[in-house]
């Protein structure tokens, strides 16, 4: 992926991986991976780094086989509130 | 016109019957919507009022004529358009007459622009305006989500548009989508574009895959291709509006490529088509598994590259590690040579001192030398001392005879000359200026004598007053002085008389002995 947004800070704040957003994840396994290969890690940093990277894949694969296309006609009433009328699994659910 | 179908008044004195003006009007008022119950009528509009009944009042007109027109409250909301000063319109509904002021109009059901031509003068119209409001501003644009969870739809629920949009969704990356259904052409469809934004806008934020409808992350307005008419709602202030004011990111796909409506310039991307639309709103799950598959690997391979270099290059300094026993045998060595050094150091140390303090006591004078040098210092100096004497004396006379030889008598004789001059000259000036003060003195002193005798009490006298004096000549100021048979004299300015008083009152309490005397003094005083 040539988009690559602000790298997470060199250190990161060890943030649950499944609460990031896919972006973000993405963006810190890919930072990860970079220091490794690049031998900017020291030892004691590298399993860590390693073991974190391995959090971020899951969590990036997981987002990524979750997806599935759920269609619903919603209608909102005068407050604001939504209410759903009618839901279907796919493109032709909704016709 | 028709002629009236009223019964006619039964005396007529002229073959024409005789009508109210109640019954004209309303006769003519039947004529005129019997004649004109529907019309489609071409002008301008003009004057656009809304009152506050809600209806519109306003006025048609072309070059040469004008109409009245009005449009009831309930139909105003049904129409596609707000009528607008200027515009270019084809109305259609009847003529009617409003007796009460004579006067006709048209009550318009419905309204449309007439023409391609209009239609784009008042696009163009409105996108300037709501340009120069900042609605379109590059700066307003919000980036679109890398990954929405949720996307909100705003399209027709039917047809091709939606169909399009959920199968690309659906082979990219299928998503939670939420359709808020609405009519995308025609009367009302603007309001429920305009609505649905909004709507989408006021849910609240919730995780995607709960059982409540989230707020989306992205919207979709979509629609399909159409003439300019059918994309109007598209070009709707309040769907502009709606869209500008809008925090959820918008895609529009509204029309083809081709078809520009104004709802492309407030969103904050534009899509060609709706396919298009569900291209920029996701990536491709593929392509992301991929990468992610590739990170994985790289990262495997990254940490196993990284232990192996560590591993080489521990056992590579691990070869450079020296022996102990070599490096013992070396220290000891070191230690032998430095002993040996230091102990020949010791003898060539002693044997330098030695000889450096032979040196000096060798350079060392002896006390004879050194008084006999200051002996011959001081008799150097006492003849130096002689001569500078001699020489300083001879300088001095030298000096003395100059100095005498320039004094004399001659310039301060000169000098009581100048001053005696100047003591003549100075006494001529003071008896010059004695003199003139002298004058100057004695005239002031006549003046003076003048203005006393001005001030005398003779030029009183002149003026009628007579003084008073007793026997012995002093002057009388008071009536209580005098007594009965007193002799007196009165001064008069150019003489005076004897005379003696007649009457007389004890000198206290004595109001009026000379009433007029005692009155005129006040004011004549006030007059001198």
């Amino acid at each position: 992926m040539s988009k690559s947004p602000a790298p997470p800070p060199a250190e990161p704040a060890p943030t649950d991986p499944e609460s990031l957003s896919f972006e973000d994840a993405l963006a810190e396994l890919e930072t990860i991976v970079r220091r490794l290969e690049g031998g900017e890690v020291r030892l004691d940093q590298a399993v860590g780094a390693y073991e974190r990277g391995v959090a971020l894949k899951r969590a990036c694969e997981r987002k990524l086989a979750e997806a599935r296309l759920r269609v619903e006609r919603i209608s909102v009433g005068e407050d604001g509130a939504a209410r759903v009328e009618s839901a279907g699994d796919g493109p032709d659910g909704a016709a | 016109m028709t002629t009236p179908s009223h019964p006619t008044p039964p005396e007529t004195a002229h073959n024409r019957p005789e009508m109210t003006v109640s019954e004209l009007s309303a006769s003519l008022k039947r004529t005129v919507e019997d004649a004109f119950g529907q019309v489609r009528v071409r002008g301008e509009i003009s004057q656009p009022k809304v009152a506050g009944s809600g209806h519109c009042y306003l006025r048609l007109k072309d070059d040469r004529a004008v109409l009245d027109g009005v449009i009831w409250r309930g139909v105003m909301g049904r129409l596609s358009l707000r009528p607008e000063e200027g515009m270019e319109v084809i109305a259609e509904g009847r003529l009617s007459t409003y007796p009460g002021r004579s006067s006709y109009q048209i009550v318009i059901e419905s309204l449309e622009l007439a023409g391609e031509g209009a239609l784009l003068k008042l696009l163009e119209e409105r996108k300037r305006k709501l340009a120069a409001e900042g609605l379109f501003a590059a700066e307003r644009k919000k980036p679109l989500p890398f990954l929405p969870r949720v996307i909100g739809l705003v399209t027709s629920p039917t047809g091709a548009v939606i169909r399009d949009i959920l199968h690309r969704l659906a082979d990219r990356f299928p998503v939670r989508v939420l359709l808020i259904p609405v009519r995308v052409q025609g009367e009302g469809a603007a309001g429920e574009v305009a609505a649905a934004v909004a709507a989408f806008n006021r849910l609240a934020p919730g995780p995607a895959d709960g059982p409540r409808p989230p707020r989306p992350d992205l919207l979709i307005v979509a629609r399909g291709g159409g003439s300019l008419e059918d994309l109007w709602a598209f070009n709707e202030e309040e769907v502009v509006r709606a869209v500008a004011a809008s925090a959820i990111p918008v895609i529009s796909a509204v029309g083809h490529e081709t078809d520009t409506t104004l709802i492309d310039y407030a969103a904050d991307r534009r899509a060609p088509t709706p396919t298009g639309a569900a291209e920029y709103a996701v990536p491709v799950r593929l392509e992301l598994r991929a990468q992610v598959g590739d990170l994985g690997g790289r990262l495997d391979a990254g940490l196993a590259r990284r232990l192996d270099a560590w591993a080489g290059e521990v056992r590579g300094l691990g070869r450079g590690i020296p022996p102990l026993g070599r490096l013992v045998e070396e220290a000891a060595q070191r230690l032998d040579d430095r002993a040996e050094r230091l102990a020949q150091a010791m003898a060539g140390v002693l044997e330098g001192r030695r000889a450096r303090l032979a040196e000096r006591a060798a350079r060392l004078p002896t006390p004879t030398a050194q008084i006999s040098a200051r002996e011959t210092a001081l008799g150097v100096a006492g003849q130096g001392l002689a001569r500078a004497w001699a020489t300083a004396a001879r300088e001095r006379a030298t000096a003395l005879a100059h100095l005498g030889g320039r004094l004399a008598a001659e310039p301060i004789k000169r000098q009581a000359e100048r001053g005696e001059g100047r003591l003549g000259e100075l006494e001529a000036r003071l008896d010059g200026a004695a003199g003139r003060r002298l004058a100057a003195l004695d005239e002031r002193l006549a003046q003076v004598a003048a203005r006393l005798e001005g001030a005398s009490y003779k030029r009183v006298l002149e003026r009628g007053y007579v003084a008073v004096t007793d026997a012995e000549g002093a002057c009388v100021t008071a009536a209580g002085a005098l007594g009965a048979g007193q002799a007196v004299r009165l001064a008069f300015h150019d003489g005076s008389v004897g005379a003696v008083v007649e009457g007389g009152s004890p000198p206290t309490a004595k109001p009026k002995p000379k009433p007029a005397a005692k009155a005129k003094p006040p004011t004549q005083g006030s007059l001198l």
